[in-house]
């Protein structure tokens, strides 16, 4: 069965948000300057209620762009569902090359499968729902027109990446992302650290990026291709010492996990993420939580028969995946910035995903990133409500029984909570449940155990954020306290979506077998062991735990947390400087890399030693000039008697001393 | 215009040889007619040019041949002719001038009359240099084309400007002198009795002698390029040249190295080639992270550009060294793109000097608020000199890797770093020119860009994107060409990969890649 | 010529080429100097002819032929520059053109 529609629909998805970004971009100006016409006119004159209407509309392109984009990746999806199982593959291509040399070729060729469906979903719908509570979040910036054209490009670049059917045109998406995130993270340009934070994510990316090429390269000549389809072909004709330890599939893994390592926020490229913080919240929450710091998750996932095949590559993925959750679980406990908390909970969750994908879970990894995007954005749009409420405060240390005065927020961040701490049935209990299972099976104690903990301090952790937020007393300044106040619907309505979300996506990914769906097109391992019916108990349990510790230490009894800071001051110490990951990555940023290139390189070797060579061979001619120049006297008569001199010397040599 | 059409390549190189007479003998006192005839004169060599595009075969063969015998007792004819490499390198060079001259209506304040002229000259030497096919031409285009430059950054250059130029001119004469002896010596042992490139690379020189012939064309070359060690003229240069003499320095001369590689050196030698091949490939990438570290400390934003040369043009080399049909056709497209990018970035450059009078990155800063349009632009440039994915200079970058990957793996590998770097040094120079809050008063009354350097920037933009997207476009007819080349020094090669064998990949055995 | 007289002639020349040499080497006047150099060229014409006749052939005095037009074709050009330098410095002294100096 063939659905020849397939074969435009997805162009079609791309193709709405990028003329968004062209119009937006390209007539922005125009309607730019709508705060100094409004001074300049007093809000009257008819340039002004242009450029008013203008930004409007401007706004509402972008959501129509958003929303039409959802609306034709849902469309698509349901003709892909409604073709048999095995029929689920569609490569729509345009008619040229984007790159092609000498056998080396990439077309403008799309993959659209099961794993891409999800992916295309959770892009546009999280998209448009942050594409309308931007309405509300960044209406009065008076530099909205250019915030939702580059949200718009990054729709286009995000559903590129996901949609990509090769390697390097999904990493035109990647980078694409990266530098949508780049312009995001510092659109309030003015404020240093946020034009900082937005260069050292987009620094810290490259590096992963780097890796990335290489893994391309690499993918392209063991196996012989970079079409994501024919990896998998070309990766199982190959000959069995191929696949040893540290043969060429365990080598093209790494290279392509590294470049994942940067874009999910992995040790040690996590650095960038909690930095990221500094652009505006509905940034955070579409870029920094439920899209795009997933795409490492999706390559890990979209190559998994590249990297089932490697028993190596998986080991270090699952480590270095429960080692990041153990990590940024335990910092997001002494953080006080709301945002910051929840920038180190994503962290920890995308480290979960890799535990998921460590252990050959992958559509388990799938899964949970599927139902993080909910909470998680909903968590970050809650928080960004937060901070609407408290007038731009982001420390906790501020807040206080915020749940009367702002209920649709409190409600809906309640049910974002418990979903991430995993209290069933909400979508993040099916979820991690499903990956702690996986770890079970695969017979990693170890990575269960782990896992098993990062569980309960994120119960932890969520509970401390909303019971310092909304219970207890209100600790910030009166006047702060008079001005909270909820936000508008459009900011509200996209929260009540996410919390239904919340709610269901987790029951309704196991009803609708999408499990068995992905597993069409992921690797996964055969016969896992029977659910064992302790494991969610277990779950659960840890899960309240954790949520009944934060209650006890910040709502019954408050000073706790300074006794025990007091005691294991050396330990607070450490989780506060982040455990010297960004110390370290400072001092090699600023002494070694600028402060020996400059010492060392620039002003010793290349000023220094090599143009000091070149000059001084000039200097060498010169002085050699100066020290003959007195020969030279001017005077004719002295020059007839040196000529002379020498013709008798040249003479008296030919004629008497060599014949001699 | 038969005759246009029989001598297509003598006409692009006269033209603005005649162009330049006529600027000449204009009046002095009618400067904008100058300024016109000049503008037009190299806007019609632009269109004229395009021709080729019209005319060209995607093969491997030299077209648009022309042939007059010169010195036929020395074997020295007017031999002239393009394969795909020069094809758009002459186009490159023709597309930038009357950019250059566009946008330099403001910024050349004096001899406004000699700089049209110059301009045209150089043009004409450039244009020459891509054509010839035969050494003792190629010689004398390849330094009548210096006395331009040298006169472009010694009159209308900044305050240091003698010492760059005259040291521009020492380095670059020190290497071709040697190539000078280097052509006589091989006309002297091939026997041949011919300057003709194709006829003396068909039978090379015995391997011991090419070594050092060799040696001589990769030193003048080198310095060209520039090559890590040989690069310290090249921040000199760029610093005290006006923003025309930095745009077609970077944008078409620095070319001229990679290009002499590729159509001299490499094939009138190719053992030596071979042997010396490694080399060349350490020092590429040296010169891509050694650039990039240095260029990352400059508080000139003419000199980061500089430097950030010195790394693009490493990876150009590394390309050339590794000498597969995929790397070649790579270091050829990156060639087109740095001319580009780093042209625009030139510009760029010398429109905030037009505004300010200074280049020093620290009297600038959120500069965003003031131009807003000038600091999108500017992002847009900078994007597509780090080789972001749908800008030029990724596909690039991504072939010259990918096609020298089996070449050394270790040389990539390191040369990757130097994608890292720059989205360090780029991105922070951006940071600290265009975004936080305008903390110099200086800057305030800032003019955003006017139509007329619109006009000079959005071609340079529009192609760095068309690249990045539409890149089968170009090397369709860069790559027949190159693959003849790799083809026929291979063949002449020995203990060479020959050109359609599957290269080693270091950690793969069994791997299959080009060439399938 | 006798041949017997050569050696004379010879001697006679080598006297005649070192009072000239003395006078380009001390004279300051320019057109003392200019003599002199006359006076250098003329003690070679003699040995020329002299040399020709103990040899018996003729060569040296086609040379003396040539020598004897260079000398005509300095005089002329050197004595314009003789002019212009008087022009020039309003002096004949060799000493005031010292311009070569390094």
């Amino acid at each position: 069965m063939e659905d020849p529609l397939l074969n435009q629909l997805p162009f079609l998805v791309l193709l709405l948000p990028l003329v968004g970004f062209a119009v937006l971009a390209l007539f922005g100006d125009a309607i730019r300057d709508e705060e100094t016409e409004a001074r300049k006119s007093g809000g009257q004159g008819l340039a002004f209620r242009l450029r008013a209407e203008g930004t409007r509309g401007a706004m509402l392109i972008a959501c129509v762009m958003a929303i039409g984009s959802f609306a034709l990746a849902a469309w698509s999806v349901a003709r892909l569902l409604a073709l048999p199982a095995d029929a689920r593959f569609y490569q729509p291509s345009l008619t040229f090359d984007w790159i092609s040399v000498a056998g080396f070729t990439v077309p403008m060729g799309l993959l659209l499968d099961p794993l891409s469906s999800v992916m295309i979903l959770v892009v546009s719908g999280i998209g448009s729902l942050i594409h309308v509570y931007s309405v509300g979040y960044m209406g009065h910036d008076p530099e909205r027109v250019r915030y939702f054209s580059y949200l718009n490009l990054f729709l286009f670049f995000m559903l590129l990446l996901v949609l990509g059917g090769s390697l390097p045109l999904m990493f035109v998406g990647w980078e694409g992302v990266g530098l949508c995130s780049y312009l995001l993270i510092g659109f309030w340009f003015k404020k240093e650290s946020a034009s900082a934070a937005g260069m050292k994510a987009f620094v810290v990316n490259r590096v992963g990026d780097a890796g990335l090429i290489l893994g391309m390269i690499l993918a392209f000549s063991a196996l012989g291709s970079v079409d994501l389809l024919e990896l998998r072909l070309g990766a199982e004709g190959l000959a069995p010492e191929a696949f040893g330890a540290f043969g060429p599939v365990t080598w093209v893994c790494l290279l392509l996990f590294v470049g994942a390592c940067g874009k999910s926020a992995q040790i040690p490229l996590h650095v960038w993420l909690p930095d990221a913080m500094e652009g505006p919240t509905p940034v955070s929450a579409l870029i920094h939580a439920a899209t795009m710091v997933t795409a490492g998750v999706y390559l890990v996932s979209r190559l998994s028969p590249l990297f089932a095949l490697s028993e190596t590559a998986l080991a270090v993925v699952a480590v270095v995946g429960t080692a990041t959750a153990l990590m940024a679980a335990t910092i997001a406990l002494v953080q006080t910035d709301i945002k910051k908390v929840l920038a180190y909970s994503t962290v920890s969750q995308l480290g979960y995903m890799f535990l998921a994908c460590g252990v050959g879970a992958f559509w388990v990894a799938i899964f949970h990133l599927f139902t993080h995007a909910f909470f998680k954005a909903l968590l970050f749009l809650g928080s960004g409500s937060v901070i609407h409420a408290m007038s731009g405060e982001q420390d906790m240390r501020q807040m206080g029984g915020l749940r009367s005065k702002i209920p649709w927020t409190y409600w809906t961040f309640l049910v974002g909570t418990l979903a991430i701490a995993g209290i069933p049935p909400l979508a993040g209990f099916y979820s991690k449940d499903a990956i702690l299972l996986g770890a079970w099976g695969a017979h990693k104690p170890v990575l269960f155990g782990v896992g098993l903990a990062t569980a309960l301090l994120t119960a932890f952790y969520m509970s401390r954020l909303l019971f310092l937020t909304f219970f207890g007393r209100f600790r910030g300044s009166h006047e702060a306290e008079h001005h909270v106040h909820e936000s508008p619907a459009s900011m509200l309505v996209p929260l009540v979506v996410l919390a239904l979300g919340s709610v269901v996506t987790g029951w309704g990914w196991e009803r609708l077998h999408m499990g068995e769906a992905l597993n069409l097109v992921l690797a996964h391992a055969e016969g896992h062991g029977a659910h064992p019916s302790w494991l969610p108990v277990l779950a659960t349990l840890a899960a309240v735990v954790g949520i009944v510790a934060a209650w006890y230490a910040y709502v019954m009894s408050p000073e706790i947390p300074g006794r025990v800071s007091a005691a294991a001051r050396g330990l607070q110490r450490v989780l506060e400087e982040k455990w010297g990951f960004d110390l370290a990555f400072d001092w090699f940023a600023a002494r070694v890399v600028v402060g020996g290139s400059e010492s060392a390189l620039w002003k010793r070797f290349d000023a220094g030693l090599i143009d000091g060579t070149v000059n001084g061979l000039g200097r060498f001619v010169d002085a050699w000039g100066r020290a003959t120049r007195g020969l030279q006297t001017g005077l004719l008569r002295g020059y007839a008697l040196l000529i002379f001199g020498g013709a008798v010397l040249l003479l008296s040599y030919l004629l008497w001393i060599r014949p001699a | 215009m038969s005759f246009l059409d029989q001598h297509l390549l003598s006409s692009l190189i006269l033209l603005p040889l005649l162009a330049a007479v006529v600027v000449a003998l204009l009046p002095r006192e009618s400067v904008g007619l100058q300024k016109l005839v000049a503008l037009v004169s190299s806007a019609a060599v632009f269109l004229v040019s395009l021709k080729l595009l019209g005319g060209f075969q995607a093969t491997a063969a030299m077209q648009f041949k022309e042939t007059l015998p010169w010195l036929p007792e020395y074997g020295i004819a007017y031999r002239l002719g393009i394969d795909g490499i020069s094809l758009w390198l002459v186009l490159l060079t023709t597309f930038l001038t009357p950019l250059c001259l566009l946008g330099s209506w403001q910024g050349i304040e004096h001899r406004q009359k000699e700089f049209g002229v110059f301009m045209l000259l150089l043009e004409a030497g450039m244009i020459g240099v891509f054509c010839a096919l035969d050494l003792f031409l190629f010689y004398i285009f390849w330094e009548a084309m210096l006395i331009p430059m040298y006169f472009l950054i010694g009159i209308w250059g900044h305050e240091r400007r003698i010492y760059a130029a005259v040291k521009f001119f020492l380095y670059t004469m020190a290497g071709s002198v040697l190539m000078l002896v280097a052509f006589l010596v091989l006309y002297r042992e091939s026997g041949l009795r011919t300057f003709e490139l194709a006829v003396l690379a068909q039978s090379p020189v015995p391997p011991a002698l090419q070594a050092w012939l060799f040696a001589a064309f990769a030193l003048a070359f080198a310095i060209k390029v520039p090559m890590f060690p040989f690069h310290t003229w090249l921040p000199d240069a760029h610093v005290e040249a006006p923003t025309a003499g930095s745009v077609i320095l970077a944008g078409v001369l620095l070319k001229m190295g990679g290009y002499g590689f590729l159509r001299l050196a490499i094939p009138l030698f190719p053992q030596a080639a071979l042997d010396f091949g490694p080399w060349i490939g350490l020092l590429a990438v040296i010169g891509v992270v050694y650039g990039a570290l240095v260029s990352l400390v400059q508080p000139d934003l003419k000199k980061l550009v500089a430097y950030s040369s010195v790394s693009h043009l490493g990876f150009v080399m590394l390309g050339v060294a590794a000498f597969s049909t995929v790397s070649v056709t790579g270091a050829v497209y990156q060639m087109l793109n740095h001319g580009i990018s780093t042209g625009a970035l030139f510009f760029m450059v010398g429109m905030l000097y037009e505004r300010r009078h200074t280049r020093l990155i620290g009297e600038f800063g959120g500069l965003k608020n003031v131009i807003p349009w000038y600091a999108a632009i500017f992002l847009m440039v900078c994007l597509s000199s780090i080789a972001v994915p749908g800008f030029n200079g990724f596909v690039g970058e991504f072939l010259i890797l990918l096609g020298s990957w089996s070449y050394d793996w270790r040389l990539v590998a390191a040369a990757s770093l130097g994608v890292i770097l720059a989205a360090a040094y780029v991105l922070w120079m951006v940071k600290r020119v265009l975004y936080g809050e305008v903390t110099n008063p200086k800057n305030e009354g800032l003019r955003d860009l006017s139509a007329r350097e619109l006009c000079v920037l959005v071609p340079l933009v529009a192609l760095a994107l068309f690249m990045g997207v539409a890149s089968p476009l170009f090397t369709r007819t860069i790559e027949p060409a190159v693959a003849g080349l790799v083809e026929q020094v291979r063949a002449q090669q020995q203990g060479a990969p020959s050109a359609a064998q599957a290269p080693v990949t270091a950690p793969a055995p069994g791997a299959v890649a080009e060439g399938h | 010529m006798n041949p017997a007289l050569v050696p004379h002639a010879v001697l006679l020349s080598l006297a005649l080429f070192v009072i000239g040499a003395l006078g380009v080497f001390l004279r300051r006047n320019v057109i003392t100097v200019f003599m002199s150099i006359e006076l250098m060229l003329n003690a070679v014409n003699l040995a020329f002819v002299a040399f020709s006749r103990s040899w018996d052939r003729l060569d040296g005095q086609v040379l003396v032929f040539f020598v004897m037009t260079v000398a005509a074709a300095e005089a002329a050009v050197g004595l314009a520059i003789v002019l212009a330098l008087h022009r020039h410095k309003d002096t004949l002294d060799v000493d005031a053109f010292s311009l070569l100096k390094g």
